[in-house]
């Protein structure tokens, strides 16, 4: 059955362990830029603003930690479930290097107050023209081994890959065309409400193929493997892919309500994000009726439970997401701290849950194992996250809609009830609790690095042979 | 059709947004099967070893939901308009939130009325109303107390309200004037005026005796006719440094400080001064009459009148 050759598991053992080191780093900056919120002069320096440590934050947690961990499940999942090594591994340690010299330059010109302003996309230009090289570098790896695979049928998982690939190729160059004025200064082509609306298309599609699509392929790969059953439904994977990617694009608007959009626009950005209720809970469903049948193995398997956690957390975010937009809920929750929860629910809850599950599944195995060093510590640190995530995302839902409603209570004169300073000073509590569950999420991250040194100091790298295809049997 | 340079944008727009929602429907009808008796049917490929996929039909509720959100959404962008930018502009078809907005205002102004608050009144008097003041005070807290903090008391670069020290007069009409159009508390900066980085210590150091502080005796003295020349400090802060509103009515809109009295917009360490001879300075109070209406323009002049009064 098995050939000679073997997978090319170098460029994932690097993206896996990244993964965690930036995770880690990504968070810790997070607590940081929380405890300032709550002890504001604990903005020490200008590098230390919270304004520059905010979206240093954002990016080290999506595009470092996120990032990383979709580079190591899709250069994993693509091969095996192709049956050849990848395409051009070459380029593959060119993404690698040329990946992690991103976020070094992240790291750098955001303290030093480097930004373009626009949010999630704050990198300069010449940062921005790495990342496109990059990117297409790793499209070229992604299908070049699609296009070399040994079996006939593309694996679901690499569906989303695919479609998370291109999208965001495409969301990346068109939001960042710019004109520099210097080597270290930009302006944006479009201008006024083109370029919010440019702005939100892509932001929103940051967390549509990048957040979403791209961590659907990971789901699709890891919950069925670690499960050990087959995959609920094939039609209902083709039916929520389709609709997921193209109504996504078209939701961004709803982040520009009640602005100088035009309003119908804005109408068009709600309803689509209502109708992409439906097509996100198509992947919740899949995966978790994947495990009927398997539901005994989440008493003993807590990469199982890591995984349908961020499922539910899936389902969670993506209601309310919708919820979100309709336009008079929007006018509570817009600019609040329940956008905030709502964030997490999908960046603690969906993306780093999937992905804490999926290096937890990779590690032993890139290194010749069946187990982590201490299945204990993985039950450990799944309880210590979830307890951080709930504490983080309900204080901020209670925070947020206090503030909606404080900020619209007006008195019998019209006069408002509360002026803003009351609304802020009214949020110190919550402030702390979100703190302290940031606080418990990173301790969880902790642990996993710790399990990870143990598992893989001192041990041989290890490639898997090339697994032959089965003969299918329709 | 104002939102775009050429009619085909809006036609293309509209055109992917009812494809879209075609194609959903289109996507649901073709994939809709009902689960036949018997053990879910397997899809025959096998992928790494172990992967493989059942074909089971979709959830008729999940259906059912995706469905609703579509029919919604087709109906809502007839109704409201929103398939384009075509008649969404036109006051009869106006797609909602202008209207929703006037609406609003005009619920607001019947509900909230403080119209016996607009038009000529006597502020002095009406900042003893206590109704009114409470009033004024909630529109302080909302409108003026992210610079001049919730108790009117200031803050660096910020003059504090309730000393009685005034830079462009503390008359209730002239507070009104003053919230209604804004303020430029602009002061040149000392190369403008000739003054060399030397000079400039020099004159800091007089400014600091003119309020009885102590400085440099030596510097004072050769600062001192630097500061009375013709066309400097005097100009605007009066020779003998009572600042323009001590100079007559003719320089009050200038809102020099007065230099002798020892109340500081910024502080009273000679470096700050010096820093502030250097650079100038560039303050604005922001000119507010036409984002408030009268009568609230009236309650904020008489609050800030009253402030000064406790």
């Amino acid at each position: 059955m098995q050939s000679q050759t073997t997978y090319n598991y170098k460029v994932v053992r690097q993206f896996a362990i990244m993964t965690v080191v930036w995770g880690i780093v990504g968070m810790l900056v997070g607590v940081i830029v929380a405890a300032q919120l709550i002890w504001p002069q604990l903005n020490l320096h200008e590098i230390l603003q919270y304004g520059r440590l905010r979206p240093l934050h954002t990016n080290a947690v999506i595009f470092a930690f996120g990032g990383c961990a979709l580079f190591a499940t899709s250069l994993y999942s693509v091969q095996r479930t192709c049956h050849t090594p990848l395409f051009a591994p070459g380029l593959a340690t060119f993404v690698f290097w040329g990946w992690q010299l991103i976020i070094l330059l992240a790291a750098v010109s955001l303290p030093l107050g480097l930004t373009t302003g626009k949010e999630y996309a704050e990198l300069e230009w010449p940062i921005d023209i790495l990342i496109a090289v990059v990117w297409v570098s790793y499209a070229i790896v992604f299908f070049g081994t699609l296009a070399i695979r040994k079996v006939s049928h593309i694996y679901v998982s690499n569906w989303f890959y695919a479609a998370f690939i291109i999208a965001v190729a495409i969301l990346h160059i068109t939001n960042s065309a710019e004109i520099p004025v210097s080597l270290f200064k930009s302006y944006s082509v479009y201008a006024g409400v083109q370029d919010a609306m440019v702005q939100w298309w892509y932001g929103h599609n940051a967390v549509g193929f990048f957040l979403t699509a791209g961590f659907l392929g990971m789901m699709y790969y890891f919950v069925p493997k670690q499960a050990d059953r087959p995959v609920y439904s094939y039609r209902l994977s083709v039916v929520h892919f389709w609709a997921l990617i193209f109504t996504y694009m078209w939701a961004g608007p709803h982040h520009l309500h009640y602005t100088a959009l035009p309003d119908w626009a804005q109408s068009v950005g709600m309803l689509f994000s209502l109708i992409l209720l439906a097509p996100s809970w198509g992947g919740m469903i899949n995966g978790i009726m994947t495990l009927s049948g398997a539901w005994h193995k989440l008493r003993t398997d807590p990469i199982l439970k890591f995984l349908v956690t961020s499922l539910s957390f899936y389902g969670m975010s993506t209601f309310e997401g919708p919820m979100m937009s309709v336009k008079s809920v929007n006018a509570l929750s817009h600019y609040t701290d329940w956008t905030i929860g709502h964030v997490h629910s999908g960046a603690l809850g969906w993306v780093a849950m999937i992905s804490i599950g999926a290096i937890y599944f990779l590690l032993p195995r890139l290194y010749g194992k069946t187990e982590m060093y201490s299945t204990k510590l993985i039950n450990t640190h799944f309880w210590i996250a979830t307890i951080g995530i709930v504490l983080y995302v309900a204080s901020m839902w209670i925070s947020g809609v206090m503030e909606g409603l404080m900020w619209r209570q007006t008195n019998p004169d019209g006069t408002l009830a509360y002026a803003f300073i009351d609304a802020v000073k009214a949020k110190y509590p919550f402030y702390v609790i979100r703190l302290i569950g940031g606080t418990l999420f990173l301790t969880g991250m902790l642990v996993m690095f710790y399990n990870m040194l143990k598992t893989i100091v001192g041990e041989k790298a290890y490639d898997a042979p090339v697994v032959a295809p089965v003969a299918a049997h329709a | 059709m104002a939102d775009f340079i050429s009619g085909f944008w809006d036609l293309y727009v509209a055109g992917l947004v009812a494809f879209g929602l075609v194609l959903c429907l289109i996507l649901m009808v073709a994939n809709m099967t009902s689960q036949g008796s018997g053990a879910p049917q397997m899809k025959g490929h096998v992928w790494d070893e172990t992967l493989r996929e059942y074909n089971n039909p979709l959830p008729r509720w999940w259906l059912i939901l995706f469905v609703v959100t579509v029919l919604f959404s087709i109906v809502y962008l007839v109704i409201y308009p929103g398939f384009g930018s075509r008649n969404s502009d036109t006051p009869e078809r106006d797609s909602g939130l202008r209207r929703e907005y006037a609406e609003e205002v005009r619920k607001g102004k019947e509900t909230f009325s403080l119209e016996k608050y607009a038009g000529n009144q006597n502020l002095a008097t009406l900042a003893t109303d206590k109704n009114a003041m409470a009033t004024g005070q909630r529109l302080f807290l909302t409108y003026c107390t992210q610079c001049h903090g919730s108790s009117g008391k200031g803050s660096k670069g910020y003059p504090n309200l309730t000393d009685n020290d005034w830079l462009y007069g503390g008359d209730p009409e002239t507070i009104k004037t003053t919230i209604a159009e804004g303020r430029p508390g602009v002061m040149t900066k000392g190369s403008d005026l000739d003054l060399t980085p030397e000079q400039i210590v020099d004159v800091a150091n007089y400014v600091l005796t003119l309020s009885g502080k102590t400085a440099d005796a030596a510097r004072a003295e050769r600062g001192k006719p630097l500061f009375e020349e013709e066309g400097k400090c005097a100009l605007c802060h009066g020779k003998d440094g009572k600042g323009a509103l001590a100079k007559g009515a003719a320089f009050a809109g200038l809102g020099a400080p007065n230099l002798t009295d020892d109340i500081w917009l910024y502080d009273s360490k000679l470096e700050t001064i010096v820093d502030g001879i250097t650079h100038g300075r560039n303050n604005a109070m922001p000119t507010w009459k036409h984002f408030l209406d009268d009568a609230k323009l009236n309650l904020l002049a008489a609050y800030v009148y009253s402030l000064s009064k406790k």
